[in-house]
């Protein structure tokens, strides 16, 4: 059965694939922009996923990554640098960043590590804030160029949205690899069972610190292709709500499941500019869908996906059963 | 000297606020581990609706009362039923995000159906300075204090001294035992989020003739409540009370002698040490449960 779902898998994954690709080309400025920062949020709730849904560790910090990697990229660029070498510092800044912010989480667990990761969260808020030197302080940093990629410049909206994709693809395809290798089963054990993960020689204090040092990265990612999208960052963006925005995208999406993010994303981005019409409404509308979808099926919408194939597949694997039955019987 | 004087009053002013609001959110996780993010918003709703009732032109005194029904109705009964009920069994993250997105709507509510400026808001004590060991102090600072004392003390009364309150405990403490020993658990647990909603409606009167009602400030204000619950211990409420305190004055005095730049790095650090060094709050137990 399962030999017949594959290509029908990735066929429809070719699909949505194209469909990212050629349907955008006639979407005006605005719709490209919020397609690319779909992208974009996209990458940073995968870091994330990584570390929540699969190794376990509550992090309320995604939101400060995306604006260490931010700062970075506009920094650097502005100072003259190519976007892939800003790419790799916010990559190396956050990796590290990330790595020390995992120490406390060998201590605590839970919601103390959330509190943690919140108080965090808030120090590089006033970091970005008050460094005025370094961060523009509340003025921000405007002007931050985009790349020139094979000598196509990506001024315009349609090629920079194709970067932000590109590197979607990029992302995606790593994590895919990350979670089917060892350290993806050993992230998991990491959250199913600590305890018997290190009985059986996984060294659980590197994967926690790996664990929060890979998502963080890919929170810096995300920001340092946030920063030439909006073309101008402060530090409001990067606030303790984007935290709490991306972790709501994780859990909405599906904690865990690999294309949770995808869709929460999706729904936190997308939604409420399709509410929009409502006007004043669509924010309120936004968290009574969220609340609505949450209490029923508090795994989110990918849990929803997930009971019903196990319930099919219990159902088909109960028929097959009395199937076997009746022919032993009737052998009898 | 007298400066600091006059910062350490004001700071334990502020710190009763946030001692209320801590108090209730520990309460809240105690008995039923919800992680209330939206507890901030819980203290900035009240205040429209006692605003409300006013523009419907209720006298001050019947707009509190009714103000603090109506949050008794919507933050206790209702949130209990409609968002945490259904939700409680299915762990503490996927209720700790629906109370965000709570916030999220409650804010935008309020913006959509109140206004988007910040509104005045009589206080219920006179303004005007007293003298005490010859230092000018506000009336209002003062009646801040004794509040926030009558109502904290009521609440450890009622906890420590009636038999409503020991049951309560023990409903907190081992739900399963004590459905054993004829504790009604689920009427327990909605006692305490008709105590949460009625100390938070309490905070709401208290902090608004100060900060002003303004859809955001529940932002600043439910954080704090959850660096003060935390600092004390989770699952105390004296340790609330003490962390309420704590982080009130240490703001308060980081905003004088920090810088005023950073002093909201000041709470921040503190929770880190604490969390890192004595995880169970500076007055909790080390926790038991494994959730």
């Amino acid at each position: 059965m399962s030999g017949f779902a594959r290509p029908l898998k990735i066929a429809l994954g070719l699909i949505v694939v194209a469909g990212l690709i050629v349907i955008p080309m006639n979407f005006n400025r605005y719709g490209l922009f919020i397609l690319s920062q779909w992208a974009v949020m996209t990458i940073a709730a995968m870091g994330l996923n990584l570390t929540l849904g699969y190794a376990g560790q509550v992090s309320l910090a995604q939101g400060a990554f995306v604006g260490i990697g931010a700062y970075a990229s506009a920094i650097m660029t502005t100072h003259g640098w190519p976007l892939p070498a800003a790419i790799a510092a916010a990559i190396v800044l956050a990796f590290a960043v990330g790595w020390v912010l995992g120490y406390p989480a060998l201590r605590v667990q839970h919601h103390y590590l959330a509190f943690v990761t919140l108080a965090f969260s808030t120090l590089a808020f006033l970091v970005f804030r008050n460094e005025s030197w370094l961060t523009g302080g509340i003025y921000g940093i405007s002007n931050i160029p985009r790349p020139h990629i094979l000598g196509i410049a990506t001024n315009k909206p349609l090629p920079f949205y194709y970067i932000c994709l590109g590197s979607l693809a990029i992302v995606s395809l790593a994590v895919w690899w990350l979670i089917r290798s060892p350290w993806g089963r050993a992230f998991m054990a990491l959250r199913e069972n600590p305890l018997r993960a290190q009985s059986l020689g996984i060294d659980t204090r590197r994967y926690t610190l790996m664990a929060f040092a890979i998502g963080s990265a890919l929170g810096g990612v995300a920001g340092a292709l946030y920063a030439p999208l909006t073309q101008y960052i402060d530090p409001v963006p990067f606030n303790l709500s984007l935290s709490l925005d991306l972790l709501m995208m994780v859990i909405v999406g599906g904690a865990g499941f690999y294309f949770g993010p995808f869709l929460g994303a999706m729904i936190a981005v997308l939604l409420p500019e399709w509410l929009r019409f409502t006007e004043g409404y669509y924010l309120m509308l936004y968290a009574i869908a969220v609340m609505g979808l949450l209490i029923w099926s508090p795994t989110g919408i990918l849990g929803i996906l997930d009971r019903y194939m196990a319930a099919r597949r219990t159902k088909a694997a109960s028929a097959l059963r009395a199937v076997a039955k009746s022919r032993l019987e009737t052998a009898q | 000297m007298s400066n600091l004087f006059d910062l350490l009053v004001a700071g334990l002013a502020t710190g009763a606020i946030y001692a209320l609001v801590a108090v209730g959110f520990t309460l809240l996780w105690q008995t039923s581990q919800t992680i209330n993010f939206a507890q901030g918003e819980f203290v900035m709703l009240p205040a429209f609706l006692m605003l409300a009732a006013m523009h419907a032109g209720a006298p001050f005194w019947l707009a509190i009362i009714l103000g603090i029904l109506l949050s008794m109705i919507l933050l206790g009964l209702a949130f209990k039923m409609l968002l945490v009920d259904p939700m409680m069994r299915h762990g503490v993250l996927p209720l700790a995000i629906a109370t965000m997105a709570l916030a999220i709507g409650i804010k935008e509510a309020v913006k959509q159906f109140f206004s988007a400026e910040a509104s005045p808001f009589p206080s219920i004590v006179p303004t005007g300075d007293v003298s005490i060991l010859g230092h000018a102090v506000s009336l209002q600072s003062i009646g801040v204090l004794v509040v926030a004392i009558l109502a904290v003390f009521g609440l450890t009364t009622l906890l420590n001294r009636t038999s409503l309150g020991h049951q309560m405990q023990a409903a907190a403490q081992n739900p399963t035992v004590a459905r054993i020993i004829g504790v009604p658990v689920e009427r327990m647990i909605l006692l305490t989020f008709l105590i949460n909603a009625f100390l938070v409606a309490l905070a709401s009167l208290l902090i608004t003739p100060i900060y002003l009602a303004k859809f955001s400030s529940g932002e600043v204000l439910g954080q704090a409540a959850f660096i003060a619950a935390i600092v004390g211990g989770f699952n105390q409420v004296r340790g609330a009370i003490a962390g309420g305190l704590l982080i009130g004055v240490l703001d308060n005095l980081a905003a004088a002698y920090v810088s005023t730049q950073y002093r909201a790095a000041v709470p921040m650090i503190f929770l880190i040490a604490v969390i890192l060094f004595r995880p169970q709050g500076l007055l909790g137990r080390a926790e038991e449960r494994t959730v």
